[in-house]
């Protein structure tokens, strides 16, 4: 991970926020996000970026929560738990659906020698008992996807529950509406804290040890030093691993003929449940593999509509056939691990071995340590905190969205996603009071109309090409902590729930470390990471050539 | 016992630079460590003794004013012409021509084209580059040829500029001496040379290659703009990889005899002039070669266009690469242990200037 994600540099000039002109048929787009996430004039002094991507498309009223929520925790953790000497956090700024950030750096000299005496503190706290806190931290994040798996979206009958009174609860069901909403709420956020805990302080390490393999072999290739760092029990492998296991389960029974190309899921299931024992065994299998393996995101977890495997079970549907055909074939589909392990350490005692001096040899073994001590969790917490919680923390809002459907405030459960979080609070108020009083809801005249106009909003807004930078460019942003916190972004998407369909990997920004690079690799397939533009050039469709050696994605054909 | 007046590759190693010069020795060597190189032997500098220093041309260098460059000149032309025609005493005569002869034997032909080659015993690599390491004379046949090339690489030793450097320098002429290689000529589709370290940056951990179509000559020279390949010794892949249009080729004159410079074919400019197979198997041997002399080397090699494959890999000439090496005596380290592995995380994000960063 170089730096994992550079602002642009050079002469380049782009334009100011204050100059970003109005796209026809969005007019009051900025009712769909907070206040504080508009452009200041002031801002014209500024550099912003865009976050493309966390943020690859036009946000939805409410999921500017996964904007607004992970910068109140990325920043708190650089700028006030751990005291990073040079970086306070990041600002965003949404406009015309689209998030730019910035990061502020902290450049007095004094202020930075005050934050490092508690920076070495606080993040030698976590370092010098960076297992054992690991350890805690894996407890905690499972802890926290069991309360959100268990809140609940109140019943509100004719009568409460005799119980609630025979109980003497002291309070009606409609209370839980505000309580429970606001655990979602609450729950999201303390898992954006949980994510970013650890994760500056890992980048760090990572940092230090690419920064010492570009100077110590400047031809080495990231992904080269990548290799030597990643681990072989990765947690974002086990869905497509637990694919793989399916499909060969399906093979055993005898139900290969069921998984073809092109067939839905439903009619694979129907299927299923036409063959008996074999069926039976088989989609009991599935339901163990679901939970929770299929809670994996088809995106990475920052849209609402990028739903998870559990959700839709399109996406692993479509891997099967291929992973069946290559079981029939007689093809061992399981990770050599054991192989990949020893060919790490080949590769590292040979740098080891390259370098000149015994200082060297034992400056690269402290680094490379650290490195694949913190491995585990930047590259697990992907699973834990974009996949699995983010998918039963937007089930639960669904939930609620179903509740106002079903009480005619809103025209489908759906529809709570073009709603900011806080307005949904709103409509909740309103259900609780008609519950209340035996009144009636007034949401339908006021949000419905609301959500028409900003689904208009929406689609007028992903016709909108956002410039990838707004604003002056700084003459440099070479500390490292500054590029790292740029970079937070680095955390790539998901690969290895789609590594099934692929045969390359072409991604916009990543680097290094990047997942879709390790995972490419441990694939065996080309990749070309970074290239900043191929989403916006790469049409569905064309017929596209991916040379991984020379970092080269070439058009070959575009589609009609 | 005095060294003879001619040595088969087979029989020298890196210790006889004395009696085969720097290249003679080193092609031994490879040939020690079971590195493919193309057949040969070595006119010692016994041979040279015999011939040229007893020609006694001392003192006529040592009257030489270095001032008076159009004296130097004509009297360089001179001296070269006295070498060139000098005759050969019959034991040295003798010894190349059956060298000569046996090689072509050893080589299942009676009609065999050979590179001759000057082969310095100096360890000043500056004067070596004055004395005629241009003189490569290819694609020779025949023993009168031969004869006739061993005696010009001699005559390079009183190019202007050798003479002038050794006059600057006051090297004594009767310090004098130099062997030359003569080799069987390989019939290359391909050739270049390689680093086993990058030359741009110093990187030990890949093998630097560059290759273009037909003989050596064209890429040494710099007659043409090589492709150029950057391979990791550790994973093997190809880090970089340049294929140029290349425009130009040194190939066997048709005729029979010397190097035709021409233009490549359109064909192939554009193709690469080695496969990835082969730029594997070079990286290998480029291993093998810098293990075995424990320092990275600079190393000529070619692709024959008649062997089998597998085999068709040789390799011309190798020796310490010098550059870096320089370089890397002068160098801090890149890095140093801490008291803490994360100490190492902390100075680099606590906002203070980092030694070697």
């Amino acid at each position: 991970m170089s730096p994992p994600l550079s602002p642009p540099s050079g002469d380049q000039s782009f334009p100011l926020p204050s100059q970003i002109d109005a796209v026809p048929g969005a007019e009051g787009w900025e009712e769909m996000y907070p206040y504080f996430s508009r452009f200041q004039p002031e801002d014209d002094q500024r550099f912003w970026f865009y976050n493309s991507m966390h943020f690859p498309e036009v946000v939805p009223a409410f999921d500017g929560l996964t904007s607004e929520v992970p910068y109140t925790a990325i920043g708190a953790n650089t700028a006030r738990l751990f005291s990073f000497p040079t970086t306070m956090g990041i600002e965003y700024r949404i406009v015309n659906g689209r998030v730019y950030i910035t990061a502020n750096p902290v450049t007095d000299p004094a202020q930075i020698e005050a934050r490092l005496a508690h920076f070495q503190e606080r993040a030698g706290h976590y370092y010098a008992n960076w297992d054992q806190l690991y350890a805690g931290w894996q407890t905690r994040i499972e802890a926290l996807i069991a309360e959100i798996e268990a809140v609940e979206v109140p019943r509100l009958g004719e009568l409460d529950d005799l119980s609630v009174v025979l109980e003497s609860r002291g309070y009606a069901s409609n209370h839980l509406l505000r309580e429970n909403f606001h655990r979602c709420i609450d729950l999201y956020s303390t898992m954006w804290h949980h994510h970013t805990e650890f994760l500056m302080l890992g980048y760090g390490a990572y940092v230090v040890f690419f920064e010492f393999c570009q100077q110590a072999f400047p031809e080495m290739g990231d992904q080269t030093v990548a290799r030597m760092v990643a681990g072989m029990d990765v947690t974002m492998y086990r869905p497509d691993d637990e694919l793989k296991k399916l499909a060969a389960l399906a093979v055993e029974l005898d139900l290969a003929d069921l998984f073809v190309e092109g067939s839905e899921p439903d009619k694979v299931l129907s299927g299923l449940a036409e063959r008996g024992d074999a069926g039976a065994r088989w989609l009991a299998a599935l339901e163990e593999a679901k939970d929770p393996w299929f809670n994996v995101s088809v995106g990475d977890g920052f849209y609402h509509h990028h739903l998870s495997w559990a959700d839709d079970l399109t996406v692993p549907f479509a891997a099967l056939p291929r992973y069946v055909e290559q079981i029939r074939a007689g093809e061992d589909l399981t990770r050599p691990t054991e192989r990949l392990a020893q060919e790490r350490e080949r590769i590292a005692d040979e740098y080891r071995a390259l370098l000149g001096s015994d200082e060297e040899k034992a400056a690269f073994d402290q680094m490379l340590g650290l490195c694949r001590q913190v491995f585990p969790y930047i590259e697990s917490h992907k699973f834990y905190c974009e996949h699995w919680f983010t998918t039963r923390f937007f089930q639960k809002v669904r939930d609620f969205g179903r509740l106002l459907a079903e009480r005619g405030v809103l025209a489908e459960a759906d529809d709570v996603f073009h709603l900011r979080h806080l307005e949904v609070e709103e409509a909740l108020v309103d259900v609780s009071l008609a519950w209340a009083s035996g009144g009636a809801e007034l949401g339908a005249r006021h949000w419905q109309p609301i959500v028409r106009r900003r689904k208009q909003i929406l689609e007028a807004l992903a016709g909108w090409s956002p410039p990838p930078a707004l604003g002056p460019v700084p003459e440099s942003l070479n500390d490292p902590a500054v590029k790292m916190l740029w970079g937070v972004t680095d955390e790539t998407m998901s690969w290895g729930p789609v590594f099934g369909k692929i045969a390359a990997a072409v991604s916009d920004i990543g680097g290094t470390m990047s997942h879709a690079a390790i995972v490419a690799r441990e694939y065996g397939m080309p990749a070309v990471v970074g290239t900043g533009q191929a989403t916006a050039k790469i049409r569905t469709g064309d017929r596209v050539r991916v040379d991984g050696d020379r970092g080269l994605v070439t058009v070959l054909r575009e589609t009609p | 016992m005095t060294t003879p007046s001619v040595l088969r590759f087979a029989d020298v190693g890196r210790a006889d630079v004395s009696a085969v010069g720097g290249k003679g020795a080193g092609l031994g060597e490879l040939r020690r460590a079971g590195i493919r190189v193309p057949d040969g032997f070595v006119v010692t500098t016994t041979a040279f003794g015999a011939t040229v220093a007893a020609l006694d041309l001392g003192a006529r260098v040592a009257a030489l004013d270095p001032g008076d460059a159009a004296g130097v000149n004509a009297a360089c032309a001179e001296l070269r012409e006295t070498v060139a025609s000098a005759p050969l005493p019959p034991e040295v005569a003798d010894a190349v021509v059956a060298g000569h002869r046996e090689l072509a034997a050893a080589c299942g032909t009676d009609d065999l084209p050979v590179a001759v080659r000057s082969s310095a015993t100096s360890e000043d690599s500056a004067a070596d580059s004055f004395a005629g390491l241009q003189d490569t004379y290819l694609w020779v046949r025949g023993a009168d040829r031969v004869l006739d090339a061993v005696r010009r690489c001699w005559a390079s030793l009183y190019s202007v500029e050798s003479v002038t450097y050794r006059r600057r320098r006051g090297i004594p002429e009767t310090d004098l001496a130099m062997a030359v290689v003569v080799q069987q000529m390989v019939d290359a589709r391909s050739s270049g040379v390689m680093f086993t370290r990058s030359p741009l940056t110093g990187d030990r951990s890949v093998v630097a290659i560059d290759a273009s179509w037909g003989l050596g000559s064209a890429v040494v020279s710099g007659d043409v703009t090589p492709d150029a390949f950057v391979v990791s010794k550790v994973t093997g892949e190809i880090v970089r990889r340049t294929v140029a249009t290349k425009t130009r080729w040194h190939r066997p004159d048709p005729a029979g005899d010397g190097v035709l410079e021409d233009d490549v074919p359109d064909d192939l400019r554009d193709a690469p002039s080695v496969s990835d197979e082969e730029i594997a198997e070079l990286v290998a041997v480029a291993r093998t070669v810098e293990a075995h002399h424990g320092c990275p080397q600079d190393i000529e090699w070619a692709v024959s266009r008649t062997a089998s494959p597998g085999e068709a890999i040789v390799l011309l000439q190798s020796r310490p690469e010098t550059v870096w090496a320089e370089k890397d005596a002068a160098a801090a380290r890149v890095a140093t242990p801490t008291p803490r592995a994360y100490d190492h995380v902390l100075n680099a994000l606590s906002g203070k200037p980092r030694s070697g960063a």
